[in-house]
């Protein structure tokens, strides 16, 4: 691995030798991951990488420039170049949110998944495999396996210098189920932050999930729709996320007088047991992290309060031009990108509910669970569903294929009418946002409630 | 290059080394302002080895690690895949133009030129939206030698175009957008100006619409969003050799409308998909993937297409740096001769869709799209009476496109860098809305 620490030291003088400029900042990284990937009976790929790079962002007169590289041996040109993009692209005035300046080497992660043998981890995903391919009739499955450990640097001209490290592991499981041209698919995915430990032991998931697959294959389509639908601990965090967490992150209105109007902090958007948080200090959580990518300290931040909007979720810049606080949530996929809002651990806290109350005055409806992905365009959201059940006079009934949920956020955070009392958080999956992804996050909720919610279907 | 090659010959029996270096310049304006400029150099070097007949695979960004990258290759080789290929030989490729050199020579200020003219345009039409835009030039290169003897490489380039608005009235959003990608500077933006505008003149009003099933044009853009996903993984030679594809048996079979062609083309001159090899050196080629609505070939790498005991058709793709697997080059859907003016005048009822939102997280594999119509239009009486909101389409390609594919569109465009389609028009969909 390349001497990054050194690096760090060399660029460190190198951005205090710049005159007349407003602010400069550097990251460098160097890291190592490892990916295992199995189709149908068959590993099919292991792979190692090892990579290291950096870069260097400068904010002059409200413009930034940006350089990244590979190559450390012309960090002069890069610094040259992110000034000279910095100074072409500034005609305003800086604003960046006050911090202190942190000198730190934050504690290092207690997993690190690149000291944990191949053979091991091959033998622990050879297993799943085998359970998988226990259930007939399955056409074909995949198993991602991947995990990283990453050694990073920040400086900047306010004097800070933070080194931190970031162990991660994503798993997913996924089985196909085929007949007569009809294909259908189940899976789940998890993660953590490096600690192998936590992926083992999922027989029983990898069972389900392969039933599961084959029973889609006869099971009913929703007929497309407006219904009271029940979401699970995993759909609602991916709905929480999608829907309502990226409204949140300042950049979307910062610059838009008319989305900040819509996003006043103390309107009323959902009922009053209705509480959303991200919080970026929940140890050993994927979404979590010491410092953000402006070397800000992350924190928990309530977004909605009592059903009322009460944060955001901000670079330095968006609070400055907003006049609010930083919140630690400035994050970049790596060293090739600038730093944007990003979310960390998004969840709904939980309620009273349970889930029998839920269910109990439902006469018609769909109860939804897992997931395939989700996307948002602020106002409106799809969100797909892995299974789903309709609930007929209060009770569970068939099952259905996998449905897709749509719907506009502001009526659907309104129309949630029930919040249960467990609260779950997903490690698997990530987010993407402006071409970066999948940055490791994570979300979570307890059982939710939404009455009138479209579903699509024939 | 050519020693980490015969460093690792020393441990393995084959090896190949893939490298790519690219230098980016983007510029990018947000919210109506130059927000950044930026340059990114980024360099990657792949090897590929057959040790004990089986794979290993490294990568790493440092040329001066090579030991490293040889013990990644190493240590995964002990429980890789069954190397059931060979790398290829030395071979003729076609010659394709893939760099202009005046990539270069475009100044950033030229750029920053571009795109506040997009953005100007568009306050101009409307001083209540916000932009987002973006210009970049890439240039790299690419590399790959094999102990076969192979050595072949090609230079690159790519003028990227973007422009995204924003239009905000209480809690209504509307989202337009266009794009435009070419290996040859765009030195004017005047085509994607030109379709925002449309988009934005087309959006002006709202229209209600009821749930039921009804014609639906879909747009290039609306094709890309709904409709490839299923066609592009169903085609994937992967997915049927994994007998996951429906179009499993269906080589030779009418799956879709006589109407239907689609091709997989790496060679034409400038395009952002073309290449004289793909990412594993086998020459690029014309690959008919649909053929009057018959199944034609599926795409393979060499992996792949060993497995099936069939040829690489040149797609082997490595994505993000990962072993090769199928990928698309450039599709192309053939035009028809309808007009789109013609396709919307003989709808009494039903939509044009430009953007299906979330259409590829459903059931994929099955055919299947659903998603919410992020920007589409209602047309009532063969005009278009305005934006609509709160509506899901729902379909399967494979009935769409066979029993209810109404006509093909003489409008063809570049969509994304990888698709050239025009619109396509079918008879029933089914829609729900509120």
């Amino acid at each position: 691995m390349p001497r990054i620490e050194e690096i760090a030291q060399e660029l460190n003088t190198l951005i205090k030798s710049v005159n007349n400029i407003d602010y400069i900042e550097a990251r460098l990284e160097a890291g190592q991951s490892c990916r295992l990937s199995y189709r149908g009976r068959s590993l099919e790929t292991a792979a190692e990488s090892s990579g290291a790079g950096g870069c260097i962002r400068v904010l002059n007169k409200g413009g930034w420039g940006f350089a990244s590289f590979n190559r450390f041996d012309t960090l002069k040109s890069a610094l040259e170049r992110a000034c000279d993009g910095a100074r072409l692209a500034g005609k305003g005035r800086s604003q960046l949110a006050e911090i202190e300046p942190v000198i730190t080497r934050a504690q290092p992660p207690k997993h690190n998944p690149l000291l944990i043998n191949l053979r091991d981890k091959k033998a622990l995903l050879d297993s799943y495999n085998e359970t998988m391919w226990e259930t007939a009739n399955l056409s074909t499955s995949f198993i991602g396996y991947g995990d990283s450990f990453k050694k990073s640097y920040f400086i900047n001209t306010e004097g800070s210098f933070i080194e931190q490290s970031r162990s991660d592991i994503t798993l997913r499981l996924t089985a196909v189920a085929g007949k007569n041209g009809n294909v259908e698919q189940s899976g789940i995915s998890l993660g953590s932050t490096g600690d192998f430990d936590q992926i083992k032991g999922l027989e029983n998931e990898v069972r389900q999930i392969a039933n599961k697959a084959v029973a889609l294959l006869e099971a009913p389509r929703a007929k497309g729709g407006e219904y009271t639908i029940i979401l699970d601990p995993i759909l609602s965090g991916v709905f929480t996320h999608e829907a309502f967490g990226h409204l949140s992150e300042a950049d979307f209105v910062y610059e838009n007088a008319r989305l900040r109007e819509l996003m006043t902090l103390g309107k009323v958007f959902g009922p009053a047991e209705l509480n959303i948080v991200d919080n970026g200090t929940i140890p050993n959580l994927r979404g979590t992290f010491a410092y953000d990518d402006e070397g800000v300290k992350s924190e928990k931040t309530y977004l909605i309060k009592d059903g009322e909007l009460v944060g955001r979720l901000h670079s330095r810049e968006t609070a400055a031009i907003m006049g609010e606080k930083p919140t630690g949530n400035a994050r970049a996929m790596n060293y090739r990108n600038q730093p944007i809002v990003r979310m960390s651990n998004t969840y709904i806290e939980p309620g009273k509910a349970s889930f029998e109350d839920m269910l109990s005055d439902i006469k018609e409806g769909i109860y939804v669970k897992n997931w395939y992905g989700g996307t948002t365009s602020m106002e409106m959201f799809t969100f797909s569903g892995g299974e789903a059940y309709m609930i007929r006079n209060g009770k569970l009934a068939e099952l259905l294929k996998p449905v897709v949920l749509t719907g506009n956020v502001f009526t659907t955070l309104a129309n949630i009418d029930a919040i249960g009392n467990d609260l779950e958080m997903n490690q698997g999956g990530g987010c993407g946002k402006n071409g970066q992804a999948p940055l490791p996050v994570s979300n979570g909720s307890p059982h939710i409630r939404i009455q009138k919610c479209l579903i699509g279907g024939s | 290059m050519e020693n980490i090659l015969q460093q690792a010959l020393k441990k393995a029996e084959e090896a190949e080394v893939f490298a790519f270096t690219d230098e980016a310049v983007p510029v990018e304006f947000e919210s109506n302002r130059l927000k950044s400029i930026q340059s990114k150099q980024s360099t990657v070097i792949a090897l590929r080895i057959f040790k004990k007949g089986r794979v290993g695979y490294g990568l790493t960004t440092q040329p001066e690690e090579i030991e490293k990258l040889i013990d990644m290759a190493v240590e995964t080789a002990e429980f890789g895949t069954h190397a059931k290929f060979e790398l290829p030989q030395p071979q003729q490729y076609t010659p394709v133009k893939t760099y202009d050199p005046d990539i270069e020579k475009v100044t950033i200020e030229e750029m920053v030129g571009l795109g506040q003219s997009m953005i100007d345009a568009v306050i101009d039409y409307n001083p209540e939206i916000m932009c987002d835009a973006g210009v970049s030039r890439h240039s790299g290169h690419i590399t790959i030698l094999n102990s076969r003897g192979l050595e072949a490489h090609y230079r690159n380039s790519l003028f990227n175009l973007g422009l995204g608005g924003n239009l905000v009235r209480g809690t209504d959003m509307l989202f337009v957008g266009d794009g435009q990608s070419s290996a040859r500077p765009i030195l004017n933006a005047r085509n994607i100006i030109q379709n925002v505008l449309q988009q934005l003149d087309w959006a002006s009003e709202q229209a209600p619409v009821e749930s039921k099933k009804m014609p639906v044009v879909f747009t290039p853009h609306g094709v890309e969003s709904a409709l490839i996903a299923p066609l592009a993984s169903a085609l994937n030679g992967k997915m049927v050799l994994e007998k996951a594809s429906p179009l499993i048996d269906k080589i030779g079979h009418q799956v879709f409308n006589p109407a239907l062609c689609l091709t997989d083309d790496a060679s034409m001159d400038y395009q952002a998909g073309s290449a004289p090899f793909d990412d594993e050196g086998t020459a690029t080629r014309i690959t008919p993937l649909i053929e009057n609505g018959v199944i034609k070939n599926f795409y393979y790498d060499l992996h792949t297409a060993a497995m099936a005991g069939t040829q690489s058709t040149g797609n082997g793709n490595r994505s993000g740096g990962s072993l090769p697997s199928p990928g698309i080059n450039a599709l192309t859907i053939q035009p028809g001769a309808a007009s789109l003016k013609e396709m919307i005048a003989d709808i009494n009822e039903g939509l044009l869709v430009e953007h299906l939102m979330g259409a590829e997280q459903g059931n994929i594999l099955g055919g299947e799209f659903s998603g919410n119509v992020l920007l589409g239009y209602k047309i009532e009486n063969g005009t278009i009476k305005g934006r609509v909101k709160n509506t899901m389409v729902y379909g399967n390609v494979y009935s769409l496109l066979y029993n209810h594919l109404a006509a093909i569109g003489n409008d063809s465009r570049w969509v994304g860098g990888s698709l050239k389609t025009p619109s396509i028009y079918c008879s029933e969909i089914a829609v729900s809305s509120k």
